[in-house]
């Protein structure tokens, strides 16, 4: 059994992991060490992205990262998600409450990856196509609600981050469209 | 998709450690008088990698993880010890040359659908879209489906089809190429010596239109049942035909594309059309791709079926590309 100790950067803190088998995933050292539980443990084979993470801004399955390969990377995990989010002002963030609004969680166990790849889609994408939405969440299984509603969610989640950023940066919207060539 | 900047490791390397490498520093504790036996290494350079595999001959070479974890979380191995290249940067450029394109061996899925590469090898781009999901696209690399060498590698078949070329280094500090007919030997087995580091794969840059085309039971989180790249090479005025999942290692299917080759008509090659004249060798072509596949049984689908998908993707991505 060979044992490793190193430091991780999960959501912006150094964490000590000691003394850990070195063929331990990220998720499990997330769950079980860094009592991070927000990432949850099905397949274990990177099939149902339940475990979803951000790495380096890269949306991760953790249980597919050597956790002690992940030294020097900056990890972000769903519990980091509502504090982190610039159009959230409450305690949820706005896919999430979208996701609640819209009734998208039933059991609720998909529900933390769908949030990490929803935010990482709509970080990158703030207005996606279906066909986007429907690719981007491809690698997150959810048994219960046939994904009607979660698309409903992630629809929510678009008109209200798009409405909360021309609210927060109306001056520069409104400056960029007066200079914009005709 | 482009990486946020890492911080240095150099920040943890420079505590002093009795004896230890700096790549192995990566992981000991500041506090002094405390020894692990330090088994998993994080090198931020290739030569670090070289040496890190140099002091740890066991050692496994990670690279994004995808397969090997799988089978680490399953228990069906206990590495004793891991050569992590992620955070070696290097191995994630990719250098375009006059005639090539040189892909690090980092270099991710997510990486290989930049529009860069996209342009130039929209087989190779669309291959790697179809792995896996988003989240398996932003770990797995291209070094590493080369290096695990498993006859369903989704890129394999295009690697076959452009004449790909694997780039090794050892840690003796010797370097070779090797051309990808090589370099795979058999399911999961490779030219590659314990001692070698696949540092990236090459790519002749010629004016081609090309095409992947893949079965499998859903678009998302699939592992391919049959899959075929169709390169058509304008300067060469060559056919290259690449097939996956259908063979022990990747194969490609040279009596059809010497066959096809003169049933195309290559006059208006140059400004980047080739045609088919003649209707019927859609159906002989997808034939002989067929009779070149050497399918197997298996528990995601059988020789039959495989080599009847065969004949409908050459067949298929003929007419696409014409």
């Amino acid at each position: 059994m060979e044992l490793v100790s190193y430091q991780l950067r999960v959501n912006g803190t150094e964490r000590q992991v000691e003394e850990a088998w070195l063929g331990e995933s990220l998720l499990h050292v997330l769950r079980e060490r860094l009592e991070l539980p927000g990432a949850k443990n099905a397949c274990e084979q990177g099939e149902c992205g339940s475990c979803s993470v951000l790495m380096n801004g890269d949306l991760v399955c953790a249980c597919l990262i050597l956790a002690a390969s992940a030294v020097d990377a900056d990890i972000t995990t769903v519990e980091a998600i509502a504090s982190n989010d610039p159009f959230s002002t409450g305690p949820l963030s706005i896919v999430q409450q979208a996701f609640v609004d819209a009734g998208a969680v039933q059991c609720g166990f998909c529900t933390p990856g769908l949030i990490m790849s929803v935010h990482d889609l709509l970080d990158r994408n703030p207005n996606p196509t279906d066909l986007e939405t429907r690719e981007a969440i491809s690698g997150n299984l959810c048994r219960c609600t046939g994904y009607g509603r979660i698309f409903v969610a992630i629809e929510q989640a678009v008109r209200v981050r798009s409405a909360a950023s021309l609210i927060d940066t109306g001056p520069t919207v409104t400056d960029q469209k007066r200079q914009a060539p005709r | 998709m482009v990486a946020a900047a890492r911080s240095p490791a150099q920040t943890r390397q420079n505590t002093p450690f009795n004896g230890k490498s700096s790549a192995e520093l990566t992981f000991c504790k500041a506090s002094p008088g405390t020894i692990f036996r330090m088994v998993a290494l994080a090198p931020t350079s290739l030569p670090d990698a070289l040496s890190a595999l140099r002091e740890h001959p066991d050692a496994h070479i990670l690279a994004g993880g995808t397969d090997f974890m799988v089978e680490v979380n399953f228990g069906h191995r206990r590495p004793p010890s891991v050569v992590s290249l992620r955070n070696v940067r290097e191995l994630r450029a990719r250098i375009w040359n006059d005639t090539t394109l040189l892909l690090g061996a980092n270099v991710t899925y997510a990486d290989l659908a930049a529009p860069d590469v996209a342009e130039h090898f929209p087989a190779l781009s669309a291959a790697a879209r179809t792995v896996g999901s988003p989240q398996i696209r932003n770990a797995g690399t291209i070094g590493g489906n080369v290096g695990t060498g498993s006859p369903a590698g989704d890129t394999l078949p295009v690697l076959a089809a452009l004449d790909a070329v694997i780039h090794l280094a050892d840690v003796d500090g010797s370097t070779r190429s090797l051309g990808w007919q090589s370099f795979f030997l058999a399911p999961k087995r490779t030219a590659r010596k314990p001692t070698e580091i696949i540092t990236g794969v090459e790519l002749p840059l010629h004016r081609t239109r090309q095409d992947y085309l893949k079965v499998g039971t859903r678009n998302a989180m699939v592992i391919s049942v049959a899959g075929l790249a169709l390169v058509i090479d304008l300067d060469d005025r060559a056919v290259r035909v690449g097939l996956g999942s259908v063979g022990p290692v990747p194969l490609r299917a040279p009596e059809a594309e010497k066959w096809v080759v003169n049933h195309l008509d290559w006059s208006d090659a140059s400004n980047g059309n080739v045609s088919v004249p003649d209707p019927r060798t859609y159906e002989t072509f997808g034939t002989m791709v067929a009779e070149a596949s050497k399918p197997i049984n298996d528990q995601r689908s059988t020789a039959e079926y495989r080599k009847h998908a065969v004949k409908v993707l050459a067949q298929r991505a003929l007419m696409r590309l014409v």
